[in-house]
């Protein structure tokens, strides 16, 4: 009886400091879900969502804060792979913080530009060069699109344009079988 | 002569019709008035230009010069002027316009100066980067840059060489009388590839309804300095597929998403032989092809184009397009897509052009449900499951579609081709493929755009950091710097005194001249200022 007591106690010690010590050694930083979260957003930055970034929208999302269906630029397959990675039902995007456009970048009138950068603080991702009193203009490859350059400027030279489909970045179409009238 | 031979799995026998193309001779093609070279001619990075519009040019002469590895060179067909470079119809499943040169030809047709190489008084590398600006990419169809297939791996050595001189797809006969009439040419063109990749064997693959060129390649062989066998392979499509002919003749599969030279095999098709000894031995780039012209024209047969010729002359050559034509088809019936229009060049990638019409290729019925036959699995020569990529790639399941090797397909339509159900499955995993490539390429994007804005908010943090810093700094120096202040004052007020004294001893040169009565009035005026001033400091 004593014996077996004391088996236990032993092992239940044993075992409690195996767990506490690699409580300590393998600790996680950070919450692995947010990670997972965010690498599913499409990075664009724009805070259409309601949060300042897309880190911080997964944040929120990871909490129980927000909804998945607030981010317009992952559009649809983005609110899809949300629920799947979340394991919730898919739900049509919310409207409220706006509907998915074709993928557009920046692209600033050098005629008109003044110089002010205001452009330049507003870019999440530093996809604007330029000085006070320079012309400034857009990184076309590094341009998310988040449009958030658009409303600071105070000559309003910034338009956003929709990216042309060229050969190096067309897509076989969905295979479509033509309708023919015949009567 | 070899001696076994293996089978890949599946294969299908479409009619051939080669015979209708494959009697006559290659005919040079008269020199067309305007050539439009597309830059993209290959797989990779477009070349930079080095012409500008109004430049002359002669036969031969570097246009656009091959940027980065993966690239290759253009080179002028012929000599003449540059009259435009802009945005024009190239030969693309997309119908979509891309950056063209267009060369006037003046007619003289004259040469840049040129000259062999000697490659093997040459390092290898200095032959390489030299293909790479001969504008040297496989002519079978895919345009890869034949220097970076020739490179001499350590890892792994090339023990194999194959030439690809199959030709399964029907319609084409552009390599048979290629081989027929040039095999000697080839012959050198192998030579030199075997040097470059130090391979121990080299065998030429030959499809088994093309025995004159299987006999010329054979006789040509004879005479190389280097042993190359000839093997004739049972015809069966799609067998001139890089993978499927290395199955055939060596046993060895290509690992998926492996290359040839992992297994100690490189495969290439034998008109590239034929243009590397064209560069080579004679400094010819590559600005002609072989092409065979079939389907609904009144005289088909193989021509030596130069690049850039329209599709219609090149046509013309032919005899013209019967009546009933409707349109043409680059490539095969198998694995080749409808021209967007007539007008599109001729480019590297050109092996046949098929005017067709509906009685040759009769428009797809409608297609009906899958029934899980499998019979395209049966059909598949890379042993993928055609019936299930189907589904994920209906459904837009792309992920699972990836799983299941959706990228080890060869788009060979043998299952589209079987389908009785008339599914256009290569349709779908074309679909499915460029969507699931587009959505790397955002994934990619969507990476750095974090990793740029993670920089951007610890940049503002740090500057902001500093900025609080500094501040303290100054914060805590103010109030030290008390009894400093007194000292800088004193300094101050001392520079001031200096600067006063010497203000008060310059006497203005311009005054000594001036009549006595302006000089009186001169010092009343410095007598009344001096008055206010004292007065001024007074109060």
């Amino acid at each position: 009886m004593i014996a077996a007591l004391l088996v236990m106690i032993v092992l239940a010690l044993l075992l409690g400091l195996v767990l506490g010590y690699s409580a300590l050694r393998f600790k996680v930083e950070g919450d692995p879900l947010v990670d997972k979260i965010d690498a599913i957003l499409p990075q664009t930055q724009c805070g259409q969502c309601g949060y300042p970034g897309c880190k911080p929208y997964a944040t929120a999302i990871a909490s129980g804060e927000a909804d998945i269906n607030q981010c317009p630029p992952g559009g649809e397959p983005g609110m899809r792979a949300l629920a799947d990675l979340l394991g919730v039902e898919p739900k049509p995007l919310n409207a409220e913080h706006g509907e998915p456009k074709p993928k557009s970048t920046a692209v600033i009138d050098e005629n008109l530009c003044i110089g002010c950068t205001l452009c330049i603080q507003a870019c999440p991702v530093d996809a604007i060069l330029g000085a006070a009193k320079h012309m400034h203009t857009v990184i076309a490859s590094e341009c998310t699109g988040c449009e958030l350059c658009v409303a600071p400027c105070p000559v309003d030279c910034i338009s956003m344009v929709p990216i042309p489909e060229k050969v190096s970045n067309w897509k076989w179409r969905y295979p479509v079988i033509e309708l023919k009238q015949v009567a | 002569m070899i001696s076994t031979l293996f089978k890949f799995h599946g294969g299908v026998h479409p009619p051939e019709h080669k015979l209708e193309s494959a009697a006559t001779p290659i005919v040079e093609v008269p020199l067309p008035q305007r050539l439009v070279l597309p830059l993209r001619q290959h797989v990779g990075n477009v070349p930079k230009l080095q012409v500008a519009v109004g430049d002359h040019v002669l036969k031969g002469q570097l246009l656009a010069i091959a940027d980065g590895m993966i690239s290759a060179s253009v080179h002028a067909p012929t000599s003449g002027t540059i009259v435009s470079i802009d945005e024009q119809l190239i030969p693309h499943a997309s119908g979509l316009p891309d950056l063209c040169i267009t060369l006037q030809a003046d007619g003289e047709d004259r040469w840049v100066e040129h000259r062999a190489l000697e490659y093997r008084d040459l390092p290898k590398a200095a032959v390489l980067e030299a293909l790479r600006a001969g504008g040297v990419v496989g002519l079978g169809g895919a345009t890869f840059p034949s220097h970076v297939k020739l490179r001499e791996d350590a890892q792994h050595p090339v023990r194999t060489l194959i030439l690809n001189g199959a030709e399964c797809e029907p319609y084409i006969t552009c390599d048979d009388r290629l081989m027929r009439e040039r095999a000697d040419q080839i012959v050198r063109g192998i030579e030199i590839m075997q040097y470059l990749l130090g391979a121990e064997r080299c065998v030429v693959g030959i499809e088994d309804n093309k025995p004159e060129a299987a006999q010329a390649m054979r006789d040509a062989c004879r005479l190389s300095s280097i042993p190359i066998e000839v093997a004739t392979v049972p015809t069966l499509y799609p067998g001139g597929g890089a993978k499927q002919l290395i199955k055939v003749l060596t046993g060895l599969e290509v690992p998926s998403g492996k290359l040839p030279t992992e297994i100690g095999v490189q495969c290439f098709n034998v008109a590239t032989a034929y243009t590397v000894h064209r560069f080579i031995h004679h400094g010819e780039p590559v600005i002609s092809r072989v092409v065979t012209v079939t389907g609904k024209v009144a005289r088909p047969g193989n021509f030596e184009v130069p690049l850039g010729m329209s599709i219609a002359e090149l046509v013309q050559a032919a005899g013209g397009a019967a009546p009933e034509s409707t349109g043409f088809v680059m490539g095969g019936p198998m694995m080749g897509f409808n021209l967007p229009s007539a007008e599109v060049p001729v480019v590297k990638a050109t092996n046949c052009i098929i005017a067709s019409a509906p009685d040759l290729f009769p428009p797809l019925p409608p297609a009906m449900p899958c029934i899980r036959c499998a019979r395209c699995a049966d059909a598949c020569p890379v042993n993928l499951q055609p019936q299930e990529l189907y589904w994920f790639a209906k459904s837009s399941n792309l992920e699972k579609a990836r799983d299941y090797h959706l990228f080890d397909c060869i788009e060979c339509g043998c299952c589209s081709y079987v389908c009785p159900s008339r599914i256009p499955l290569v349709q779908y995993y074309r679909y499915a493929k460029s969507e699931i490539l587009a959505a790397d390429k955002a994934k990619q994007a969507a990476d750095l755009a974090r990793e740029r804005n993670e920089f951007r908010l610890a940049r503002i943090e740090r500057e902001k950091q500093e900025r609080a810093a500094k501040h303290a700094q100054k914060a805590a120096g103010a109030k030290a710097d008390v009894a400093g202040d007194e000292a800088k004052k004193a300094a101050i007020a001392a520079a001031m005194a200096r600067a006063q004294a010497q203000k008060a001893e310059v006497v203005p040169q311009n005054t000594a001249d001036l009549p006595p009565a302006v000089q009186e009035e001169i010092a009343g005026i410095d007598a009344r200022r001096e008055a206010v001033n004292e007065e001024k400091q007074e109060n």
